[in-house]
């Protein structure tokens, strides 16, 4: 029996995994990442368009501060967010930009003077202050007021992923590759560390810490159609779910990213529409102003993807021999433009579709991108019900984005969460609840279940195919719980995967060697891919509402009445084959910005009882206060400052500040 | 592109498995070619249909993460990007030279990355805090994009493959290394000079062992500047040498 002991071990190298550790290391302790492959291929990499944080540097982003951020991220998340959470991550967002800068990232900066760019299919000329010049630039994304999303090029989350990997390496944090947490040692509601395979030789380690922190992104691979790297399985939230003790926040929560080249499902940014470009259909009629006069092809993704679907099912798709598809063109900013700012678009154009989008097209449709659900933590990043685990990034749910994320909040999240979590990491493990209390019998009892579940699927007579069961499941998620949902299909979805579940209890597996053993891997992961899909289609059954990205064709309006709540799923048995379901409120008598409009998509909620209360209050609140500092009336409408860490804490500094 | 009888391609994998003993040997599969279809898309067929043991690396599979660097018909390249159309019916397929092999087509650049990082030091080295509340020091545009030009490396290991000094200095830093030192001396965050710079890559193992083959810079599939890049790092760091 090997173990491994260490303070604080990180499940995930991507960049919300890698921030954590260097925040954790930091503040002294010995930390350990594990990762499923070099950390610098997570797919932290493929975020293209950048991350948003309202430095407010470019003229069309002027005036923009963390309230404007605030409003947008909660009209985003159509009110499923936690606005206090929200509220932590617009404050902490501009230190991650300025704190990645100093790491090395080469952020686009401003150029003062005159510059030509297209905003709703025209040429525009904008006037960049000279005071500005060289601070970081920004440009437009959807759902956003202002041009707040700072970038590199489209490599954005590449050069934050490398800048970040490589401080890790300079504080000498330990990465174990190719390892795979496949279980949390626990008991009593207390996390202890993981289960780990070595996914070379097939040996299983415990690894013993103070805090374990899951970081694993998300669990885009149990739809067919995703744009999500072919690591992204969601094993880490699906080891979280298996303790019985923590639970999984709002799984029916599932972005579709309105574009990914058809039919390869690879992303090209929401960077292109940012900088100008345009959403076509087999006729070559700009559809979206039809649809959504006031943000047109930059409404939020939930509503573009929404819009797309319902444009290809009024029979204006483009026909191929794959289906049917729209075009994004961005032939009209030009090839100067498409070589600096969209260089990986280009190669993904001509190396996967053999085109040139400065000249042709991009044959495009929505395809899943984005778990909003994850891990239920704290805003302290800590999970519900499991003391001594986190979990930040994709793979939680604190939750930021509620039931739709804004482009460039993500990457913005696993940073900021990084920060935060870290900290409130290393505040745990030096508090007296962070004592390490745990017998090697229990470990060894963990270990032997494990490797007793691997033999059963090495020397058993299971006769299911691995490979089978994971197609049924992604055709079913891809069919039947996708951008538009119907109860009727769901159930059905529901039932199949009840059963794909039961199936998976037999797979067998042919390569019977130990160690390096892909048939293996895909074995042991679809059993648990299947408990995520159920939590993803149960839950969308159950929400009779529509919310965000969650769109129920026979409920079509959003009810706060009755749904304003959080889906938490647990999965206490091994052997029931439904998650059970439980609802967490969200309160609309504490929440800064009440209910409404989200200036985009549908106007026909029903109305919760408190709104009205609530935004008389809040009106009150901002009278009485007159024209006092914005931050003072922020405390007065919903106090979060107690969130912050005490080192990031404070006023951040824009460009302009009266001091 | 596409014809009315689509292609029968041979697909010839080098397989070995050093864990369990099995020396290297090539093996066949046969694939029915189909519109579209990338080393990604055949290899996941043969693995789902024909030998669910077949080991090989992909991540993001849009030619972003650098995990699926192989030998293409002899020539180091990206799989995942790569369309089988661009090649003949038989395409031979094996794992890159240098790195650790772990099976099949699957070898260990991490380790290698890792080391090189750990050698070369490959990050801002500044004295000062920044101060993360205040507005952050301004830089010139033209410079940013500049330093992105080199930061585009996704050690994918294709340029260390192609390096005919690494077959002879198995100690050489490689064009992934030079480069990475070219990006850091570009950026005034790094507060090293060529004298530290020297100090890293002034030697045979460094920027004076490249024979200059460029084997690197023909495969590199970023298209990064190799050739500038090493041509230029030589010159700065014999001009340090004659100090």
């Amino acid at each position: 029996m090997r173990i491994l002991y260490t303070d604080v071990l990180v499940i995930g190298g991507g960049l919300a995994g890698l921030r954590a550790a260097v925040g954790a290391r930091r503040r002294g302790h010995d930390v350990i990442i594990l990762s499923l492959v070099p950390a610098k291929r997570s797919h932290s990499a493929a975020a293209q368009g950048g991350m948003q944080a309202s430095l407010g540097n470019t003229a069309k982003g002027e005036g923009d501060n963390e309230d404007v951020h605030f409003e947008d991220t909660v009209r985003g998340s159509d009110w499923g967010c936690d606005q206090a959470v929200a509220r932590l991550f617009v404050h902490a967002a501009p230190q991650a930009v300025r704190e990645l800068a100093a790491w090395g990232v080469p952020w686009n900066r401003v150029r003062a003077g005159e510059r030509e760019v297209v905003m709703d299919g025209r040429r525009v000329t904008l006037s960049e202050r000279p005071e500005a010049h060289g601070l970081i630039a920004a440009r437009d994304f959807g759902g956003t007021k202002k041009w707040r999303t700072c970038y590199v090029s489209d490599g954005t989350g590449h050069a934050m992923l490398y800048a970040v990997s490589d401080k890790a390496v300079a504080e000498g944090i330990p990465v174990h590759e190719r390892m795979e947490a496949i279980a949390l040692i626990h008991e009593g509601g207390r996390c202890h560390g993981a289960v780990v395979r070595n996914l070379v030789t097939g040996e299983l380690v415990a690894y013993v810490a103070k805090a374990t922190c899951i970081a694993t992104g998300g669990f885009g691979r149990i739809y067919r159609v995703t744009s999500n790297a072919v690591i992204n399985e969601g094993i880490g939230a699906a080891i979280a779910l298996e303790t019985g003790a923590a639970c999984l926040g709002n799984m029916e929560a599932v972005q579709f990213h309105p574009t990914t080249i058809f039919p390869a499902g690879i992303l090209v940014t929401e960077g292109c529409r940012g900088d100008g470009g345009l959403l076509k259909d087999a006729a070559g009629h700009r559809f979206m102003p039809d649809y959504e006069p006031e943000k047109k092809e930059l409404a939020s993704r939930d509503v573009v993807s929404r819009r797309m679907e319902e444009h290809i099912r009024a029979g204006h798709g483009v026909k191929s021999r794959f289906g049917e598809h729209l075009w994004l063109d961005i032939t009209l900013l030009g090839a100067a433009h498409i070589d600096g700012r969209l260089r990986e678009v280009k190669e993904i154009c001509h190396h996967f579709l053999g085109i040139d989008p400065a000249r042709d097209f991009i044959p495009v449709r929505p395809a899943q991108h984005y778990s909003m659900g994850g891990i239920r933590t704290d805003a302290r990043g800590e999970a519900h019900g499991l003391a001594g685990l986190f979990a930040c990034g994709e793979a939680a749910c604190w939750d930021l984005h509620g039931f739709n994320r804004l482009g460039g909040n993500s990457v913005a999240e696993t940073v900021v969460a990084g920060m935060i979590v870290g900290e409130n990491i290393a505040d745990f493990v030096e508090s007296p609840a962070g004592e390490l209390q745990v017998s090697t019998a229990l470990v060894r009892e963990f270990l032997a279940a494990e490797q007793a579940k691997l033999d059963t699927l090495l020397q058993g007579n299971g006769s299911e195919s691995a490979t089978d069961i994971r197609r049924r499941m992604q055709d079913i998620m891809t069919d039947k719980v996708g951008i538009f949902r119907r109860g009727d299909l769901l159930t059905e979805a529901v039932d199949e995967l009840q059963a794909l579940l039961q199936c998976s209890r037999r797979i067998g597996v042919a390569t019977r060697r130990p160690g390096s053993n892909p048939e293996l891997v895909a074995a042991y992961r679809v059993q648990k891919m299947l408990k995520l899909a159920l939590c993803v289609a149960y839950g969308a059954l159950q929400r009779t509402e529509s919310r965000g990205a969650h769109y129920r064709e026979d409920h079509p309006r959003r009810d706060d009445a009755n749904w304003l709540k959080r889906t938490l799923a647990g999965w206490s048995d091994p052997f029931q084959t439904l998650p059970s379901l439980a609802y967490e409120a969200l309160d609309v008598r504490h929440m800064e910005l009440p209910p409404g409009w989200r200036g985009y998509g549908a106007r026909d909620a029903i109305e919760h009882p408190a709104t009205a209360p609530r935004a008389a209050e809040i009106a009150a609140i901002r009278e009485a206060f007159g024209h006092a500092d914005r931050a003072i009336v922020q405390q007065a409408l919903m106090p979060y400052e107690h969130l912050v860490p005490l080192c990031f804490r404070g006023h951040n500094a824009r460009l302009g500040d009266a001091w | 592109m596409s014809t009315d009888t689509p292609r029968q391609l041979t697909l010839r994998i080098l397989r070995s498995s050093p864990g369990e003993g099995i020396a290297p040997h090539w093996q066949d599969f046969h694939v029915e070619e189909a519109e579209g279809m990338t080393l990604f898309i055949a290899l996941n067929e043969i693995r789902d249909t024909l030998d669910p043991s077949l080991q090989f690396d992909f991540v993001c599979r849009a030619g972003i993460c650098g995990s699926c660097g192989m030998l293409i018909d002899g020539r180091p390249g990206l799989a995942c990007r790569s369309l089988t159309r661009d090649f003949g019916p038989l395409i031979t397929l094996a794992p890159l030279p240098v790195f650790a092999l772990i099976g099949d087509l699957s070898v260990d650049t991490g380790s290698w990355m890792r080391g090189t990082a750990e050698r070369l030091e490959t990050w801002i080295h500044s004295r000062a805090e920044a101060d993360l509340m205040a507005v952050e020091a301004p830089m010139a545009p033209e410079l940013a994009e500049a330093i992105y030009e080199l930061d585009r490396c996704i050690e994918c290991g294709c340029c260390v493959a192609g390096c005919g000094t690494l077959r002879m200095r198995e100690d050489f830093v490689g064009a992934v290394g030079l480069n990475k030192i070219a990006r850091f001396r570009l950026d005034p965050r790094d507060e090293r000079s060529d004298e530290d710079y020297y100090e890293l890559i002034g030697d045979d193992n460094g920027v004076f062992g490249c024979m200059s083959l460029l084997g690197c810079h023909d495969v590199c599939p970023k298209g990064l500047p190799l050739q500038t890049q090493i041509a230029f790092l030589r010159r700065r760091m014999v001009a340090v040498g004659l100090k």
